[in-house]
């Protein structure tokens, strides 16, 4: 029996068995961060020493040129770095305000509703879990297009709120939510609303942060709407800024602002996934597809 | 003055009228529950039909014309089949980079994220929780870097010229007396793309599947040592996969979708599309490059369906072999 404690799932105490685990784990995770670590290490680089060769993998004169340049920077066409940044925030904030109500909306309904399009609608979304954006960006653009959207906040936006994992992880988080309760609070005379933000919105807050993560880390990151919706250069995201930045950029000098600017992008990512590590942790265990 | 007021009078009592006669009835009999069910709903699924439905039946429509965005389409030769034939007959570019490109990037790094995404959480499970957190963390963070930020990371790491850092190394130890130009020669793109796709695979799959052999109830492993379960392998293959099959299967769809949708890292480390020699071409770039660069709509469309249609392809497989279809 004491071969069988050792080799338990999610041990509370720590058995020599598990160091072979260890030592497998800790390297590939030092690994994944080797090259994070080049980056932040880079923009932090005086420009001596992106010139250096051999190169060094860490910095030892540690400087804030970097970022100091690449606030100081503009595009081509004259617009400072700091409104990209401040256009990405808003849009940012704005499409995860917007796609968790929606998703909530909508997981509620899916959910806790009874009408006859229930099933298929729920499978359609699954089926839609596999769509791939990018396959499609011409025909999207045409919609873009039609609905005269092109050039403004708005395609940044409204393309991406419609995301089908983060309804299907709501909806499965929400059947967790016994129905009883739900009854209780129409016999009070609640209605939808009230039952979506009072009652389900706070029970399913890991899910809602869970769906918030990945649509920060999609809208922060992407360069599509940038590239293709919009042309009005003051219009365009940060994500799109850097993309250029660092294609333009060639050469060591280049290299240390587009590392800084890579860095001041990564930074919201981490700092939100490690404070909602465990509620997507709690939303994932009810991620499966039956 | 009087007879105005009057008017105004006489417009408000029949708008009164109105209302108690014909809005208010028509109010009443209205279904509030289900009013409110179409008010939940409307949002999401007029977003998701503009943005994910009508995109894909128009590719499925454009696929059959010839459109370059200034004429209206017309109507492709051959019946309509024009571009998949030419595609499939005629494009050597598709037939003899894309294609092979594609399934081998996809295979590769579907499957084979997967399958190191499986692994590595199943052995964070047979560690402790805090240092467990941690790991995770760690093996999470490549996949939230994103496109943009992986490309510049891997452009510095390994960069043509002897600033390059595994250049640097690779002359240091002597494997090598110039600097590789790795990411314009057509020999390694393809891999280097294939390193960096696993090395950010580990994404929302990971994490679903590390909750899912969390979640696995433990009376199943004790009961199946009573049965006779050896070891950790035995624990896997009877126990741990049987139990978590909805989690092996959206990390299933979620591997291929990422292996699909990360095809524009060839484009972002070469910083060329085509990419040098067609060497990282993966259908994705062959749709940017006719859709927006050649303006050949019609030909770009009937490229997304074929891609479309892999993905489907892929997923089927994924279903067949997780899928609880008769519970």
């Amino acid at each position: 029996m004491a071969s069988f404690l050792g080799t338990q799932i999610n041990p509370k105490s720590f058995h020599k068995s598990q160091l072979k685990f260890y030592f497998l784990l800790v390297p590939v995770g030092l690994f994944m961060l080797l090259p994070v670590l080049y980056v932040v290490s880079q923009a932090f680089k005086p420009l001596s020493e992106l010139f250096l060769f051999p190169p060094r993998f860490f910095v030892s004169n540690p400087t804030l040129d970097n970022f100091a340049r690449l606030f100081r920077t503009a595009s081509g066409t004259g617009v400072p770095m700091t409104r990209y940044f401040f256009n990405s925030i808003f849009i940012t904030v704005a499409t995860i305000l917007l796609t968790i109500l929606i998703t909530l909306a909508t997981g509620y309904a899916l959910s806790k509703k009874n009408f006859k399009a229930k099933k298929t609608l729920f499978s359609i979304n699954q089926t839609a879990l596999m769509f791939v954006a990018t396959a499609v960006a011409i025909p999207r653009y045409l919609v873009v297009t039609t609905l005269g959207l092109t050039n403004s906040f708005a395609a940044h936006i409204i393309p991406y709120l419609a995301m089908p994992v983060g309804l299907f992880l709501v909806k499965q988080f929400i059947d967790q939510v016994p129905d009883e309760l739900i009854e209780a609070a129409k016999i009070d005379g609640a209605n939808d609303w009230h039952i979506v933000t009072k009652i389900i919105g706070p029970l399913v807050k890991p899910a809602l942060a869970t769906v918030a993560i990945l649509s920060f880390q999609f809208i922060w990151n992407t360069t599509e709407s940038s590239n293709i919706y919009v042309i009005d250069e003051t219009k365009k995201t940060f994500a799109f800024y850097m993309n250029t930045l660092t294609a333009a950029t060639a050469g060591p000098a280049g290299v240390g602002i587009a590392a800084a600017a890579g860095l001041v992008m990564f930074i919201p990512n981490l700092i939100i996934f490690i404070v909602m590590q465990g509620n997507v942790m709690d939303t994932m265990s009810h991620s499966g597809i039956k | 003055m009087m007879m105005a007021e009057n008017k105004i009078e006489k417009k408000d009592n029949k708008l009164k009228k109105l209302y108690q006669t014909k809005i208010q009835p028509a109010w009443e009999k209205v279904d509030k529950d289900k009013l409110s069910t179409v008010l939940l709903l409307a949002p999401y699924i007029i977003l998701f039909t503009l943005f994910i439905v009508i995109p894909v039946l128009v590719a499925m429509g454009l696929s059959f014309t010839y459109f370059n965005v200034i004429e209206m389409p017309v109507y492709a030769k051959m019946g309509g089949f024009y571009n998949y034939i030419m595609i499939l007959t005629q494009d050597e570019v598709f037939l003899r980079y894309v294609l092979p490109n594609t399934l081998k990037y996809a295979i590769i790094t579907g499957p084979g994220g997967y399958a190191l995404s499986f692994l590595m959480a199943w052995m964070l499970s047979q560690i402790q929780s805090t240092p467990r957190k941690y790991l995770a963390l760690a093996l999470y963070t490549p996949s939230m870097l994103g496109g943009v930020l992986t490309g510049v990371i891997f452009r510095t790491l390994f960069s043509g010229d002897k600033s390059g850092y595994i250049n640097a190394i690779f002359l240091d130890l002597g494997f090598v007396n110039t600097p590789i130009d790795f990411l314009q020669s057509g020999d390694y793109l393809m891999s280097i793309m294939i390193f960096v796709t696993l090395w950010s695979s580990m994404g929302i799959g990971f994490l679903s599947m590390l909750a899912g052999i969390l979640n696995v109830n433990r009376e199943m492993y004790e009961a199946a040592y009573i049965d006779g379960i050896k070891n950790r392998l035995q624990e896997i293959f009877y126990i741990t996969i049987p139990s978590m099959k909805p989690q092996m299967l959206f990390g299933a769809v979620m591997a291929i979708v990422g292996a699909f949708n990360a095809g524009g890292i060839g484009v972002a480390l070469s910083g060329s599309n085509p990419t040098p020699q067609y060497a990282g071409q993966l259908i994705v770039n062959h749709i940017d490059d006719y859709g927006f660069i050649r303006y050949e709509m019609g030909y770009a469309a009937a490229l997304s369906v074929l891609l479309l249609l892999l993905i489907l392809m892929f997923s089927r497989v994924a279903y067949r072999l997780f899928g609880e279809k008769d519970r």
